[in-house]
């Protein structure tokens, strides 16, 4: 995505899938996030950088805390920020997302930031002709949720690594090990290609009917025991897991599941001492984790949050920004000064 | 009428021949021909083949006139080098009664470009509940003998066995669109290694080869024959090839989409590559290939599938299923089969013609060109190479998967009972 448009054939200048980020691309992405989680840090938390952009928030899915977090993200660069809640597929508003496109580009946008139930509909946004802005994804029916990866590696790199160790590094030889509703989870999608390209070992864990028919060439592993591969993971990251899902047969009783692949206190005391327990949220407590564990020193839930901004202010400016030099340590001197 | 003498044309790709043309038959073979004042058209190095026959087409009229009609549809089958097609009867209202499928048929006589057969839907509404008058259908001047709920499977094993029984009486055959509906909700391409990637809803094969393997035994079983439309699966094949080899009365199509493209092709989420049978891997575009050439799958039916362009220009999910085929098929077809030597033009108008006709029990069609038949041909010129353009689409419907594409050959003549429909690859 930071290739210059026409280098990179598949999506220049957007964001739509995890698999479109070199090595380098990722590790200058949390790099930035970096300096930008720094800025976080100061009294006055705001950069020039984007000024006079406009970044609309195209929500086809109700999901306030991704769309906050895009939000702050914006603003703390000072552009402008318009919410567009489209909620419903296009289909039953009436209206295509080819005219709603359309009339976003029609105002001036530079950048979309689009969720969308249908899986690929950043894709198309970004490739069918319809509109010139960066399209960003956050995230898209069962594909992916590139942002929600970029984040969740920043957090595993500043707890692994370490925040100032961190920089220029990526999580080589580290060991993830993500569990839950393989199936429908876009998050779990773009981690497995992040993670690999980061150099990152990964497994993933679900009963066999939550992991998808094709798994077999993903870069990863894949188990079906949770206890098995507790010992030797780095990260666990717990994904959520719909109760309805129960009523279409992927599993038989929401105690089965919790028994068989939720996490408690006694299966993470079987983790290594260092490793940590990641969940991209809404959490649902009782069921893939327990109150214990999601409340507990190890459960990166929330600094994943507070690190989502970070990593979305520098996908943004990597974006909208990339022609200026990035140095926000300077420019938030000049804000500061003002 | 006036006579049309067709000079050095390979008659089914065999050695050059005169045919002379008169009124609405063939009147004369062989070389030399004295056409006397019959126009001349010189077809050296051209391929006349028995005038091409669809066993699926849907022509949307009555109900999506914006999509196609059965003027537009027809036209285009012209364009293609057919002389007959099968309108799939899931119109608006459904073709399940006498009265809409004699509509549909006086349509066609009135188009004058390519007859129309239509197709009889097997249940009410295509609802799969209760079976739809058959007979009446049949008894109809539209003198229904194919019957489909082609877009839903008659998924009821006792509404499929009554059915199959009950056309024995008027020697009728239901088509099956295998598609065990509760393997395929939420269905939008074939599950494999790219949905997985996709994150979009998996159709998985067995869904189809299920009930294809019902579908043959329960033909057995009673007695019956059964076809199975647009056959998408390498497991489908060998069930049809087992019944096959049980002497049992089974016969089966595949689309030309379904010789050539692939899942691959989903990762650009375009729709334009939405279609149901969904579009499959290389493995079984190869054991279609195979099993169309040793005769195992009968016949290349279009699954011809107009829709609007507002229907494709869109999100995958929200985009409808299906593609244009009429006018790029024996194009896609030379490709696939007779450019690899999988099959000749002979085999090509057997799986393209004859067949199809004999399965659909339809008169005047897939006939040899000889002396006394029906002048109803198609002459192809094998040497044309040319990108495909949908702009110059006679259908009303662009939504093609080959827009841009080079492919081989192209239809110079069709001739409807002795009329010209397309002259010069043109509409006449």
């Amino acid at each position: 995505m930071l290739r210059p448009p026409g280098d990179n054939p598949r999506t220049p200048r957007h964001l739509i899938s995890a698999a479109d980020l070199t090595r380098d691309d990722a590790v200058l992405i949390l790099d930035t996030a970096e300096e930008m989680a720094r800025v976080a840090d100061r009294p006055i938390k705001k950069l020039p950088t984007l000024r006079g952009r406009t970044v609309v928030n195209l929500f086809f899915e109700d999901s306030t805390r991704t769309r906050i977090s895009f939000e702050a993200a914006a603003k703390r660069l000072s552009a402008d920020v318009i919410n567009f809640s489209a909620k419903g597929s296009s289909v039953s508003k009436g209206e295509s997302l080819k005219d709603t496109a359309l009339t976003l580009e029609a105002m001036g946008a530079d950048a979309v930031v689009i969720r969308h139930g249908a899986s690929g509909a950043p894709y198309r946004l970004a490739t069918s002709g319809w509109i010139d802005s960066a399209v960003v994804n956050a995230g898209d029916g069962t594909h992916e949720h590139p942002t929600q990866a970029l984040l969740d590696a920043f957090t595993m790199r500043r707890r692994l690594v370490g925040p100032d160790a961190g920089i220029g590094r990526d999580l080589e030889g580290r060991r993830i090990t993500i569990v839950g509703d393989i199936l429908h989870s876009r998050v779990a999608r773009s981690n497995v290609h992040l993670l690999h390209t980061l150099g990152a070992h990964v497994t993933l864990v679900a009963p066999p009917t939550l992991v998808p028919v094709g798994v077999e060439q993903w870069p990863c592993d894949v188990s079906y025991r949770l206890d098995d591969v507790l010992p030797k993971s780095d990260a666990v990251m717990m994904l959520r897991v719909q109760r309805e899902r129960m009523n279409a047969a992927y599993f038989p009783t929401e105690r089965e599941y919790s028994r068989r692949y939720g996490l408690d206190g006694e299966r993470m005391a079987r983790m290594p001492e260092h490793s940590i327990v990641m969940h991209p949220g809404p959490m649902v407590r009782g069921m893939e984790i327990t109150a214990e564990v999601a409340d507990s020193d190890r459960c990166t839930a929330v600094e994943q949050v507070a690190n989502g901004v970070s990593t979305r202010m520098a996908v943004l400016y990597l974006l909208l920004g990339g022609s200026e030099t990035a140095l926000p340590s300077a420019s938030a001197r000049t804000e500061e000064n003002k | 009428m006036s006579k049309i003498l067709i000079r050095g044309a390979k008659v089914l790709g065999g050695e050059p021949q005169d045919v002379l043309i008169d009124g609405e038959t063939v009147a004369q073979t062989g070389t030399g021909i004295d056409g006397g004042d019959a126009t001349v058209i010189e077809a050296a190095g051209q391929i006349l083949l028995p005038g091409l026959v669809d066993l699926h087409t849907h022509l949307r009229e009555p109900g999506r006139e914006d999509s196609e009609t059965v003027l537009t549809g027809t036209r285009a089958a012209a364009v293609g080098g057919f002389t007959a097609v099968h309108a799939m009867a899931n119109t608006f209202p459904v073709a399940d009664t006498a009265g809409v499928v004699e509509q549909v048929w006086r349509l066609g006589r009135e188009s004058g470009y390519c007859d129309v057969q239509p197709v009889g839907a097997v249940t009410v509404g295509l609802e799969g509940k209760q079976l739809a008058e058959l007979g009446a259908m049949h008894d109809s001047a539209a003198g229904v003998k194919v019957f489909s709920d082609d877009g839903k499977c008659v998924d009821d094993a006792v509404i499929m066995r009554r059915a199959l029984e009950y056309v024995k009486a008027f020697d009728g055959v239901v088509a099956q669109h295998a598609q065990e509906p509760r393997l395929t909700e939420g269905a939008q391409m074939n599950e494999g290694v790219v949905s997985a990637e996709l994150g979009l809803g998996g159709w998985p094969a067995v869904a189809e080869e299920s009930i294809i393997a019902r579908d043959v035994l329960l033909a057995a079983h009673v007695g019956s024959r059964v076809h199975i439309c647009h056959l998408s699966t390498a497991g489908s094949v060998e069930i049809i090839r087992w019944a096959k080899s049980k002497g049992w009365n089974v016969t089966a199509e595949v689309t030309p989409h379904h010789l050539l493209l692939t899942d691959e092709l989903v990762r650009t989420y375009n729709p334009v590559y939405k279609v149901n049978p969904p579009l499959r891997t290389e493995a079984d575009v190869m054991a279609l290939r195979e099993a169309l050439a040793d005769g195992t799958i009968d016949c290349v039916a279009t699954d011809h599938a107009p829709h609007p362009h507002e229907d494709k220009d869109c999100e995958w999910a929200a985009a409808a299923m299906g593609m244009v085929g009429l006018e790029t098929a024996l194009s896609v077809v030379q490709q696939t089969m007779v450019d690899t030597g999988l099959l000749d033009w002979a085999g090509v108008a057997d799986r393209m013609s004859f067949r199809p006709a004999a399965i659909g029990r339809l008169e005047g069609h897939g006939r040899p060109v000889s002396a006394g038949e029906p002048a109803n041909l198609t002459l192809v010129d094998p040497a044309y190479r040319g990108a495909v353009d949908p702009a110059g689409f006679a259908s009303r419907s662009r939504n093609t998967p080959y827009e841009g594409r080079e492919l081989p050959g192209r239809v110079t003549h069709t001739f409807l009972r002795g009329r010209a429909t397309v002259v010069d690859g043109k509409l006449a």
